[in-house]
């Protein structure tokens, strides 16, 4: 299950962006940021965790897609 | 390094006479590192550095505010391009700049691309401005080569510790090889880090300041001895801050208080024997502009900079600082006629000065954002530290709000025995005169030195002083 960004507790800081080693994340000139789901491998056969959760500042920002949807 | 240092010698300025030529040259007109400098010289820091890999509970990076001042916090984030076109706008508007810093609102240097790129375009467009870094050392020595290529001469690495139990209460994660660590683990990786940033800084030539954010419950303690030890490294300038509370921070939460101006003088004091300290930081957002007291940030937004055609003009610039370099001989001069030496040292008094820049009286008691401390005595003026107040003017016609200003602005210059501006209006001067300090205005436009000087002489030893001796 691929990860998700919270848009209201984002801060625009780039950070996952600049570590997704699949280039799952991108942002639009507002800097809102998302990540793609059929790109996003949850850092599998990359790294031992998700690059976007380890480095996100804020906690609870960056979820399972499944968590956002079932809110 | 031996002979005089200007602590000792008790002059006002920040004498660097002792420093190796090469030192000097760095040194003499970058308003962080020379006391001095900063009342003629400007910075700028460009926020082109979001991302963060380290958390620290004294920081809050969702919070901007454009009427708060302190580290980590920006408006506006700006592109590599867009922060080279910046840096040569206020280039021209501000000549007085000579430095450049990136200080976040992220660490630089998890951002490596961004801040490397604003570095080197500026460096090709304005080589005569400096270079300026600011991280918290976590990956500092894997980019050591880069900085040194780049020519960036000044490093600021911010180390809040010497014990991984102290680091642990400040930080609470770091990410690091592509890693979360926390607790324990993730203090005592920072620390190791830190600590081999600075020794990599100081054996490529680099010269480094230590920030340390000073939270008496936390790090209180252990500071003398950070101070002994980043001194004993190699670093050029210790830089003991206090902790500013930023709303929804970690430490805000638990109630953790930010140090008074009493303490932080006191531990400044504590380290001082160990080696140079930075004592007139103003602890500037990521993105401030202009003398280290004023923030002209808002003059120059990305919205205004687009309507600016700029013409960068290196010799002009030049010309400007061959001015102010005589105008600061000039005040140099005047400075050692004025104390000059004598045995007996006097009573040591603390005089809260307004000023706005050019080492002037230049500023009104009832406008000043801030006050200048000295502890002076017949020897000389020691600069101590800047204290910020609430302007108690705002020109409206009302004063009943300027009261309760009023009385928060005294209660934080009570220890002082006299306060020198260029003006001081009937009120307020009423109400110092009752709490036994001196209202000084006769000095007004006068250089600081001079000022202090005089108001010496005249009040604490009463004694005749010529009229119009010099500082012209």
């Amino acid at each position: 299950m691929p990860y998700s960004i919270k848009k209201d507790l984002c801060i625009s800081c780039y950070a996952c962006e600049d570590q997704c080693p699949t280039k799952a994340i991108s942002h639009n000139e507002e800097g809102e940021f998302f990540i793609d789901p059929t790109v996003c491998v949850e850092c599998e056969g990359f790294y031992e965790e998700p690059q976007c959760l380890a480095i996100c500042p804020i906690d609870g920002c960056i979820v399972k897609l499944s968590e956002v949807e079932e809110v | 390094m031996s002979g005089c240092h200007s602590k000792q010698c008790g002059l006002g300025s920040d004498d660097l006479s002792f420093l190796p030529e090469d030192i000097r040259r760095k040194v003499e007109n970058h308003p962080c590192y020379s006391q001095e400098a900063h009342h003629f010289y400007a910075r700028m820091h460009v926020a082109v550095a979001p991302a963060c890999n380290i958390q620290c509970n004294y920081c809050n990076r969702k919070y901007d505010c454009a009427n708060e001042s302190r580290p980590g916090v920006v408006s506006e984030l700006l592109t590599p391009e867009e922060a080279a076109k910046k840096v040569l706008a206020v280039a021209m508007e501000i000549p007085q700049l000579t430095v450049v810093g990136i200080a976040g609102p992220g660490d630089p240097l998890a951002n490596p691309e961004r801040t490397f790129r604003t570095f080197e375009l500026i460096k090709e467009k304005a080589p005569d401005i400096k270079l300026c870094l600011s991280t918290n050392g976590l990956v500092l020595d894997k980019y050591i080569n880069k900085i040194k290529d780049l020519e960036i001469d000044h490093v600021t690495i911010t180390i809040n510790a010497v014990s991984v139990d102290t680091a642990s209460k400040i930080y609470p994660w770091i990410f690091y090889n592509h890693r979360r660590y926390r607790d324990k683990e993730a203090a005592k990786i920072l620390l190791e880090k830190q600590y081999e940033g600075l020794q990599a800084c100081v054996e490529n030539g680099i010269l480094v300041k230590v920030n340390t954010v000073f939270v008496p419950e936390i790090n209180g303690e252990e500071i003398p001895e950070l101070s002994k030890k980043v001194r004993s490294m190699g670093a050029f300038l210790h830089n003991i801050m206090p902790y500013v509370e930023g709303e929804g921070t970690a430490f805000s939460k638990a109630g953790i208080r930010p140090p008074t101006p009493q303490e932080l003088k006191e531990m400044q004091e504590k380290c001082e024997g160990n080696m140079n300290l930075m004592r007139h930081c103003r602890q500037c957002r990521a993105d401030a502009i202009g003398l280290l007291g004023e923030d002209r940030g808002q003059e120059f937004t990305k919205d205004k900079l687009s309507k600016i055609n700029i013409n960068y003009d290196p010799n002009w610039r030049k010309q400007i600082h061959e001015e102010i370099e005589k105008e600061r001989e000039k005040l140099r001069k005047a400075r050692e006629l004025l104390f000059g030496e004598t045995e007996n040292e006097g009573p040591k008094v603390l005089v809260a000065v307004a000023s706005k820049g050019n080492m002037l009286v230049n500023e009104h008691f009832g406008t000043a954002k801030e006050f200048l401390i000295y502890e002076v005595s017949a020897k000389g003026a020691k600069f101590i530290h800047h204290r910020k107040v609430t302007p108690y003017c705002h020109g409206s016609i009302s004063c009943l709000e300027g009261e309760n200003i009023l009385e928060d602005t005294i209660a934080k210059l009570s220890d002082c025995k006299a306060i020198i501006a260029a003006k001081i209006g009937f009120e307020p001067r009423d109400v110092l005169k009752q709490r036994n300090i001196d209202c000084v205005d006769e000095f007004a436009y006068l250089s600081i030195d001079e000022a202090l000087a005089r108001y010496y002489k005249k009040y604490v030893l009463k004694e005749e002083v010529p009229v119009g001796t010099n500082g012209g």
